[in-house]
């Protein structure tokens, strides 16, 4: 059971990152979230509300494409309630993030005539300065972070500190986890920094593929193993088939 | 008594939806992305010679098909999707060819916000959603609004998110009677009901047209999310959320979608041919087209 994969640390790093949230609804978008959500269902945080991502919670906590009982409804009308309501926590993906913590998933290049049109803004700038709000990286690299970002989507603590009150009061960009290292918005004047590399994964190697100067401590640790616990929950439990390895392959 | 003394029959057909709308409207289209999309009267919008639209959508096939038609002045949206396809290609191409004149591109929630503020015939609502974002810098006529009261943080200066009134609201339900009653039956009832608030007037299709007693035999009150004083028109539309989902009826054409999806992303000849193939003729072609592509793979 030592033999653990770099997609099973991931899924352990994002699980931790839901481990003091509470009796919230998590929302995790994309595969690695949704395993590391459950994964902390499983072990840290039994209390968290999870759904289908269609239009129901769930009762128990179901593999990777499972349905389990229902315990509510949560259609999107709802969700957009829950979002104001504040009592969530949502990780998304980031096409870029930048020093300041701002995401894009609108598009890259200009606005008036993009270079390449992504999904549009989605709930980025709702879901920023309402709930607690956290990204989900791949493929760490400096494509992705970036110095700053071409379409702000997702507000970052400085942008939302200079918009107001209103803006700031809940905006809460609490971790960033790649599959190089987890990284958060505790740097100097709310920028970026390390928390810990994964293992196997050398400071240098994250600070080479990021855009932008990452606040680097003295001392960086490394990412927690996954336990004996979780790698048996995620390998017979939550994920059987491996499809964590279609997003993050083996080494 | 008269035995005429009943509520209106509503019911019309596509092409009668089509001829009374006009060039310049703006038109709200509800469902959610690859979801319960109002295809067969898109799909005639595609075809009529409407143009200029303000085309206000959560968007998927239905924004993509307007685009590649050139039908869209100005589009309103958060997000385009075909979600098992994540960039819609007809979309990206009208984007990246900057075709669609004016772009408007709301947070999602303040996309919800705005029809409600449309359907409650408020000038706006305020919204903590945009603030600190770009939605507010590429689109620099939305204002923010201060609070006259002070919960102990300050005033907070808020998003105005301005009404999202529609000429014309296009939705796609389940089932209705002729009046304009209409159910879901699927998971989620999306914004249809806002939509259709918000509009001036409501064309609705449906799967199945039942009498009014119908619309309750099986299914609880709840899911009756239209009533008839919304609704201008009622159309029959067996499949024809084809090619989005319109659960319980029948889920996402997932084959069919992945056609779509390429031949928008191709070259011209290839769109040419699945318009030829699918788009070019009425919706009962369009329907035999889908039929014969669904054998054909079938073996």
């Amino acid at each position: 059971m030592s033999d653990y994969t770099r997609a099973d640390v991931c899924a352990a790093a994002i699980a931790d990152a839901f481990s003091e949230d509470g009796e919230i609804f998590a929302s995790p978008m994309g595969l690695l979230p949704t395993l590391g959500v459950r994964l902390a269902r499983l072990t840290s945080n039994p209390d968290l509300v999870i759904s289908d991502g269609e239009s129901v919670f769930m009762g128990g906590t179901p593999p990777l494409g499972g349905k389990d009982v229902v315990e509510g409804w949560i259609p999107f009308r709802r969700v957009f309630d829950v979002v104001a309501y504040g009592k969530r926590h949502v990780m998304m993906g980031a096409t870029q993030v930048d020093r300041e913590g701002n995401q894009n998933i609108s598009a890259i290049g200009p606005f008036a005539q993009p270079k390449r049109q992504l999904l549009g803004s989605r709930g980025a700038p709702g879901n920023t300065v309402n709930n607690r709000t956290s990204y989900w990286v791949p493929k760490h690299s400096t494509r992705v972070f970036v110095e700053q970002v071409d379409i702000v989507s997702g507000v970052g603590p400085t942008r939302a500190a200079a918009a107001g009150t209103a803006a700031s009061r809940f905006n809460d960009i609490h971790r960033i986890v790649s599959n190089l290292a987890v990284l958060d918005m505790g740097g100097a004047e709310r920028t970026m920094r390390l928390v810990s590399v994964h293992p196997g994964v050398t400071v240098d190697e994250v600070v080479a593929a990021t855009g932008f100067t990452l606040e680097v401590p003295a001392e960086v640790p490394v990412t927690r193993e996954p336990s004996y616990e979780e790698l048996l929950l995620i390998r017979e439990m939550l994920d059987p088939k491996g499809l964590r390895f279609k997003e993050v392959p083996h080494d | 008594m008269s035995s005429n003394r009943k509520p209106r029959d509503k019911r019309m057909s596509i092409d009668e939806v089509v001829g009374s709308l006009e060039s310049g409207m703006t038109i709200g289209i509800g469902g959610w992305g690859p979801r319960r999309k109002p295809m067969a009267l898109v799909r005639a919008i595609y075809n009529s010679d409407l143009t200029d639209l303000t085309i206000v959508s959560w968007g998927g096939a239905d924004v993509g098909l307007l685009a590649r038609a050139r039908k869209i002045r100005k589009l309103v949206y958060a997000f385009v999707s075909l979600d098992s396809v994540p960039l819609e290609p007809n979309f990206q191409r009208a984007r990246q060819s900057a075709s669609i004149p004016e772009i408007v591109e709301l947070d999602e929630g303040m996309f919800q916000t705005g029809l409600r503020a449309a359907a409650q015939r408020l000038p706006f609502l305020p919204m903590r959603a945009g603030l600190g974002s770009d939605v507010l810098v590429n689109n620099p006529w939305l204002k923010t609004v201060t609070s006259p009261y002070d919960e102990g943080h300050g005033p907070e200066e808020l998003v105005a998110v301005p009404a999202l009134k529609l000429d014309a609201a296009l939705v796609h339900l389940n089932r209705a009677d002729q009046h304009g009653n209409a159910s879901y039956l699927g998971p989620d009832p999306y914004f249809d009901d806002l939509f259709a608030m918000a509009a001036d007037k409501t064309y609705l299709s449906v799967e199945q047209v039942v009498d009014t007693a119908g619309l309750t035999v099986d299914t609880p009150v709840q899911r009756l999310l239209l009533s008839r004083m919304m609704v201008s028109g009622v159309v029959e539309t067996p499949n024809g959320a084809h090619f989005t989902t319109c659960t319980p009826d029948y889920e996402r054409d997932e084959r069919f979608q992945r056609a779509y999806a390429a031949a928008a992303a191709g070259s011209e000849e290839e769109w040419q041919a699945f318009h030829d193939r699918f788009l070019a003729g009425d919706e009962a072609s369009y329907q035999a087209a889908v039929q014969a592509f669904t054998e054909e793979n079938a073996q």
